[in-house]
Order: structure tokens, then C-alpha cells, then sequence
């Protein structure tokens, strides 16, 4: 798969639905992309650009500003592990080290059966719970290395899929627009245009 | 030592098992202030309580909501607001909670605030990396437009609006306003040239908008319950209301704290059994910042300054977005000064040169002392770069560059360097810390491959 399914086309039309502008569904069109595939493919961004009458390379211009956008397949649970200030005060760098070598990885890398990613990422709003990790961009708090290891042995035995779905996957629960919803902010075109 | 006391506003449902819930937060008289305005107050009402309150915008900045929402321009539709939830600022932790534990309220703050401004849609920008925040704001919207809270004629009202949530994917930049609004856009989140990018006159699809911080919204239904003057009286005069303050690094019970504004103080924070219980192994402060890392260093003599906006800010650096982070006296203060300015540099959109070279140029000169390559002028070179992004090395910064992220880079080394400079002679000299103080690497090379 790399175009979006039938079902994702489905939930990508809603999701412009609630923008006046179809571009402003580009950066929620390739979280969609990425929750398919794990990573953002090139078939896909095809896709995105003819869904929004936009050139791939404007898609590929925005996908690539942003860090979350993987362009190449990533391990299965990506580790983030933040060593900015309030991490590094605690202890951040000795655990990145630490789950380096458990890992053989350095950071930046994915190990060799696909199952882990290890990132040294800048501060991910867990400062009061330092040292703080991300596994797929959902927290675990006050790491050390003796639970980075237990952490890692139960994502090996998939003990975890439940708390942590696969990378690419962010929200499990999406908004949904109804009959409820008013449709009264919406942009004419012209005026758009006219600006 | 007392410490001033008072009600929790915005975290009073942050332990209850279901106050993330529709029923939890019905239960404890959500959505009473959204239909005492909708009954009962006008839009410009709405506008002048919030007026009253006189409070300050709890992103960064610090300027008064009231007064940012008397620049929408007039009568021009439609008009937007744009909340930001991109909570990203290092040492910032307290819009994520708000968003995950009270995502109602929020979204009440969102209706009154848009009601006051006549806006039609508001766009709900959550941070891409916080997958639970956006799971919380998500289901909460769902249930509020299932319970005729948003959407079309809200409580049998006239008065119909939208919420859109979307979520970012990774960039500290899209936390400036323009930025923001660039990425909501479908853009590369790259800030726009104020004037004439006024977000109030020329904002999101060239519209009119307000973007108002997650803490800031969701301080509304108080002050809309109770009156702002009430909210106002909880404070101080010049830093009114309760705010939440993330304190963190070399404490013994980081926390996040809902407290008076403008009263207590640094020392206060730090060292009340009921905050953070003293500096760690029974040790001393040698620096802290009082609001992100963009903010200038304090230091001890600043311990006994209240966390008052206008006092802080007379003191040469500000409260930004309610970030506090200690460093006790083991603290090596190269490595610190690095790290905060490798964020810049990594973060800089590199839309401006004098910050996309400069802070590259910062972060590296930086980096080759902690590896021990230091060279003797390098101390004269990290000030005469950091000259060329913020002329003056002045508070508050002067900037050649679009946005404030160049100038921040800056904070950290004028701030560090001036303070400790033996510390960084020292690393040239010697290539490793000053006597009594720890590196914080396991290896002189695990920051830089």
C-alpha cells in the first residue's frame, strides 16, 4: 500500500471538509499517509498533491519541514528520548548512551530487525518528569536505564501493543463532523482570491 | 515559610478519574459560563470581563488578552481564531495537561472567546508529538458536538461555531504566532514580516484572527463564572489571576504548580514543602531561568523576586511561558549553555540568516570546547555572532531577524558567559569542566556524531 486506501480517502475527505482551504489538510493528509505505511511514501505524496490540486513537490516542500515526516521506512516503536535542559540536569545523555548500547544503535538509527528506533530529540513537555522518553509519541516518565530495559524487553515480547499502536499511528480517536456541524466559517473562494 | 494560597482555577480537575469526560465535566458546572454568556452577557460584555481580569496572555509574550482582541479589525469576516497548542518552549509543561486532562474546558474557553470576537470557526492547532492531547481534544469535541455545545445554534442559541482540531508534525518555530498560522495553511511553518502580517488585521487566509495560548482560553470559564474582577483579585495588580508554573531540573519534587500570580516567589517555588521541597541533596542554586529557555538566566540574588511579570521583566528576563528550571551548584554551565543554543540552531526555520548561520555558528564554537578544541578567541566570537542576531546584547533583544527565535539563541550564552566565564576559559584551557563540576556526557562525543 502507498496511495491512500479507500477507507483513509474516506477520512481525508472529512478532515478538508473542515478547512476552508484544502491545503490546510496537507499536513493531517500525510499523518494519515504515515499512519498506513509507518512512513510517508513518494506513491503517496503523489496521491496527497492530486487530492488537493497541489504539485507533489509543494507536498514534499511542507512534508519536509516537519521532524515527525519519516521518507523511509523507521523501526516499528520509535524511541524518543529528550536530552534537552531539564533532561540533560537529570541524567538524559548517560540514558541515551545507555539505550545506545543496548540497542548497538547509535541514535538517528534503527535496529536491524525493524523493531526499534532510537532519536536524541529536543524537549517534548515532560520537563517535570525528567528524564523523559516517547515510544511512539506516547510517555514514559522518570526513565532510568534498569526500566528502559524492562520497557524494551516487553516491546520485544509485544507485551505493549495496546499502550503503544505502531509508529504512525498518533490519535486513536479522531474528530468527526455531523450533522451538528455549522459550516458558517467558511471562506468563499473570491475572497480568498481577492486578497 | 508561608507561601500565599489560593483556589485551583484551571487544575481543579486534574484529579478526577473522569475530568477529561463530557459527564465529568458537567458534573463539576462545566458549561455553566458558556450559557450564563450565551443567556445572559452580550459579545462585548463577554469582551469587557475579560477585559477586567486584565490578564496576560500565558504563551510568552505576557500582553493582555483583552487588549490583543481589541485589534481584530472591525465589521471584516470571516474571522478566525486560532488556538495554540503547540506547547514546544524547553522547560514548558502545562498546556499538554490542560489539553489532556480538562480538554472541556478548553473548549469552553474557546466558545466564550469566540463569541466575544464574533468568530464563526476557531482552528484547535495541538503539538504533533502529543498523540494523547490530541486523542482527549478529539473525543471531547465529539462529545461536546453531539451534546449541542459546538456546532450549529449552541444551547438553542443563535449563536453557531466550529471547531477544527488539527495537529502539527514536529517543528518549535510553529509555536510564533504567523508561523502557526503558516502551518495551518498547508506551509513550511516560517514566520511572516510584522507589519503588515498582523495576525488581527491579516491572519489566517489573509482574514482577521486572534491566536490566544491553551492556558490563557482556559482560564475563561472562571473568569466568566465568577467576574473579572474576582479573577483579577487572585493575584497581583500588575500579574493577575492564578498560573501554572513547571518548575524543574535540580529540585527534590518537580512539579507543575497553579499559584497566585504575581506574589510568590522564586524562592518561594523552590524551596515550600508544598512545591518543590529545596534544591536537591540539600545543595545551593547557581543559575536558573524563569521562563524557557528563550529567557535570560537568573541567578541567587534573584531568588527573592516574585514571579511577577513587570518585576521579572525589570530584572532583565521574563516569565515566558511559566518554564522553571533550576541548576544547583554541580551544574557545568558550558554544557548547559550548549545544549540550549544546540535547540536554537536545530529549531531555526533558516529563514533569516543572521539566525540560521549564526545559531549553526553558536552551537558549533560551543561544541568544540566541550570536546576540548576550544580555541582562545572563541569567547570573543560566540559574542560578536551573537552580536550580529540581536545588536546591543540588550533585554529585551533587538533582532535582525523576523521572529525572536535568533535573539533567544542569544539568551543563554550572554547570560552564562558573562556570569561564568572562567568556566569557559577553563573548557579552552583545559578541555574538560571547572574542579566540582559534572559533565553531563558519559562521553566527551555523545552529543555530536
Amino acid at each position: 500500500m502507498s496511495r491512500l486506501s479507500d477507507e483513509r480517502l474516506k477520512i481525508a475527505d472529512e478532515v478538508i471538509g473542515r478547512f476552508p482551504r484544502k491545503k490546510s489538510a496537507l499536513i493531517p493528509l500525510l499523518h494519515l499517509a504515515q499512519e498506513q505505511d509507518g512512513y510517508v511514501t513518494q506513491d503517496a505524496m503523489v496521491h496527497i498533491a492530486e487530492i488537493l490540486d497541489l504539485a507533489p513537490a509543494e507536498v514534499y516542500g511542507t512534508a519536509s519541514f516537519y521532524e515527525m515526516f519519516k521518507f523511509h521506512p523507521i523501526g516499528k516503536y520509535c524511541i524518543n528520548i529528550c536530552t534537552n535542559i531539564s533532561c540533560q540536569l537529570v541524567g538524559a545523555w548517560s540514558l541515551l548512551h545507555h539505550a545506545e548500547e543496548r540497542l548497538g544503535i547509535k541514535a538517528g538509527s534503527t535496529t536491524g530487525d525493524g523493531l526499534f528506533t532510537i532519536e536524541d530529540v529536543e524537549c517534548i513537555a515532560a520537563c517535570t518528569e525528567a528524564p523523559a522518553v516517547q515510544v511512539n509519541y506516547r510517555y514514559r516518565y522518570r526513565v532510568t536505564p534498569e526500566s528502559f530495559d524492562a520497557l524494551i524487553a516487553e516491546l520485544e515480547d509485544g507485551k505493549l501493543t495496546g499502550e503503544f499502536p505502531p509508529h504512525g499511528t498518533l490519535a486513536t480517536i479522531r474528530q468527526e463532523t455531523t450533522e451538528a456541524w455549522s459550516n458558517r466559517g467558511t471562506l468563499e473562494q473570491e475572497q480568498v482570491d481577492a486578497r | 515559610m508561608s507561601v500565599p494560597n489560593g483556589p485551583r482555577i484551571i487544575t481543579s480537575r486534574f484529579d478526577l478519574a473522569d475530568g477529561h469526560t463530557y459527564a465529568g465535566y458537567v458534573r463539576t458546572n462545566g458549561y455553566q459560563s458558556l450559557r450564563k454568556a450565551l443567556g445572559t452577557m452580550t459579545p462585548q460584555q463577554v469582551h469587557d470581563e475579560v477585559k477586567a481580569a486584565e490578564i496576560q496572555g500565558r504563551g510568552g509574550a505576557g500582553f493582555p488578552a483583552g487588549v490583543k482582541w481589541g485589534f481584530l479589525a472591525a465589521d471584516v469576516h470571516p474571522r478566525y481564531l486560532v488556538i495554540n497548542g503547540d506547547e514546544s518552549e524547553p522547560g514548558t509543561y502545562k498546556d499538554r495537561m490542560l489539553m489532556e486532562l480538562d480538554p472541556h474546558q478548553l473548549i469552553e474557553g474557546i466558545l466564550l472567546a469566540c463569541y466575544a470576537l464574533n468568530a464563526a470557526q476557531a482552528f484547535l492547532y495541538v503539538r504533533g508529538e502529543m498523540a494523547v492531547a490530541q486523542e482527549r481534544l478529539a473525543q471531547a469535541l465529539n462529545e461536546a458536538y453531539a451534546n449541542n455545545i459546538v456546532g450549529k445554534n449552541i444551547c438553542g442559541s443563535n449563536f453557531s461555531v466550529d471547531i477544527t482540531l488539527t495537529a502539527g508534525a514536529g517543528a518549535y518555530i510553529v509555536g510564533e504566532e504567523t508561523a502557526l498560522i503558516e502551518s495551518i495553511e498547508g506551509e513550511r511553518g516560517m514566520p511572516r514580516l510584522k507589519p503588515p502580517f498582523f495576525p488581527a488585521v491579516k491572519g489566517l487566509y489573509m482574514q482577521p484572527t486572534i491566536v490566544n495560548n491553551v492556558e490563557t482560553l482556559a482560564n475563561l470559564p472562571y473568569i466568566i463564572g465568577k467576574g473579572g474582577g474576582d479573577f483579577k483579585a487572585l493575584g497581583a495588580p500588575t500579574s493577575t489571576g492564578m498560573r501554572m508554573f513547571a518548575v524543574s531540573g535540580h529540585v527534590n519534587k518537580p512539579g507543575v504548580f497553579e499559584v497566585p500570580n504575581g506574589v510568590t516567589t522564586f524562592r518561594m517555588l523552590f524551596e515550600a514543602p508544598e512545591y518543590c521541597g529545596g534544591v536537591r541533596n540539600g545543595g545551593d542554586v547557581k543559575a536558573f531561568i524563569p521562563g524557557g529557555a528563550s529567557a535570560m538566566w537568573f541567578f541567587p540574588e534573584h531568588l527573592d523576586l516574585a514571579l511577577d511579570k513587570p518585576t521579572v521583566d525589570k530584572a532583565g528576563s521574563m516569565l515566558g511561558s511559566g518554564a522553571i528550571i533550576v541548576m544547583d551548584q554541580s551544574t557545568d554551565m558550558v554544557a548547559a549553555c550548549w545544549r540550549i543554543v544546540r535547540f536554537f540552531a536545530r529549531e531555526s526555520c533558516g529563514k533569516c540568516t543572521p539566525c540560521r548561520e549564526g545559531t549553526t555558528w553558536l552551537e558549533r564554537v560551543l561544541k568544540r570546547m566541550l570536546d576540548g578544541h576550544g580555541r582562545p578567541e572563541d569567547i570573543d566570537l560566540l559574542f560578536e555572532v551573537s552580536e550580529s542576531i540581536s545588536p546591543g546584547l540588550a533585554w529585551p533583544p533587538r533582532q535582525t531577524t523576523i521572529c525572536p527565535l535568533g535573539p533567544s539563541a542569544v539568551s543563554p550564552i550572554t547570560s552564562a558567559v558573562r556570569r561564568f566565564r572562567h568556566e569557559f576559559e577553563h573548557y579552552i584551557e583545559h578541555g574538560r569542566p571547572i574542579d566540582g563540576v559534572e559533565s553531563p556526557f558519559v562521553v566527551p562525543t555523545a552529543s555530536h556524531r
